[in-house]
């Protein structure tokens, strides 16, 4: 049996003009389904991936955000934001989708999955990954 | 008649609009297109530059790519126009000429 190891995805940038933020999503989702130890962290540009309201109709593409809400039944939990990138660009964390899991520890009482990190907390957090992927 | 320019990186990535800003003549038009619009957002690090730029150039934002990636019209730098696809098509007619700062 492998061991488990701590995986950190960054994410860097904006949904829909690149595809990074789809394919991280993707690999977030194998990595969990892989029972790694997983955390998010969303970064400057990444930060839009979790706008609410996201509509991509008139586009005719699809619409990943609600993907975003499944984390938390793949028992991803630890997603992190950093307060500069959200400063940065006049946005708080009203703003982002609420995304929530169940703690199987607590009666499976529903928690909320976004930590909001100042940068200085987050480089503590990614210096103690074993794994760390950038998108 | 003035150059349209469209800009479709967003301003915390890339340099596109920063340069777009420096280098388009008073009296052009900006539209906003794709990863572009975020940069029409108020209370950002850019939107004093931005404020700065519309005295003498006029600034659209393509309203499809806005409701895509979340962001409400009341999010907007006051005085940036939406326009929709057939406004897009209005404007490259409008303008004699088009510069795309990809």
């Amino acid at each position: 049996m492998s061991e488990t190891k701590n995986f950190m995805y960054l994410n860097r940038r904006a949904p829909y003009g690149t595809v990074y933020a789809w394919e991280s999503l993707e690999v977030v989702l194998i990595g969990a389904a892989f029972e790694q130890n997983v955390s998010l962290a969303f970064i400057g540009d990444g930060i839009y991936q979790l706008l609410k309201g996201q509509n991509t109709t008139e586009l005719g593409i699809k619409n990943f955000s609600p993907t975003y809400n499944a984390l938390g039944d793949y028992d991803v939990n630890k997603i992190y934001v950093e307060k500069e990138s959200l400063d940065a660009r006049g946005l708080t964390v009203a703003d982002l989708l609420p995304l929530v899991y169940e703690d199987a520890d607590e009666d499976y009482a529903e928690k909320d999955s976004i930590r909001v990190v100042t940068a200085a907390e987050l480089a503590e957090i990614i210096d103690q990954q074993d794994v760390v992927l950038s998108f | 008649m003035a150059m349209l320019h469209t800009v479709n990186k967003s301003p915390f990535e890339r340099d596109a609009l920063e340069t777009c800003l420096r280098l388009a003549a008073k009296g052009s038009s900006v539209l906003f297109i794709e990863d572009g619009v975020y940069g029409a957002m108020k209370g950002t690090s850019f939107s004093t530059t931005l404020s700065n730029a519309m005295k003498d150039k006029t600034f659209y934002v393509l309203g499809p790519d806005l409701k895509a990636r979340g962001v409400d019209a009341s999010r907007l730098i006051d005085g940036i126009k939406v326009v929709d696809y057939a406004g897009f098509v209005d404007l490259t007619v409008k303008h004699e000429k088009v510069s795309a700062w990809v």
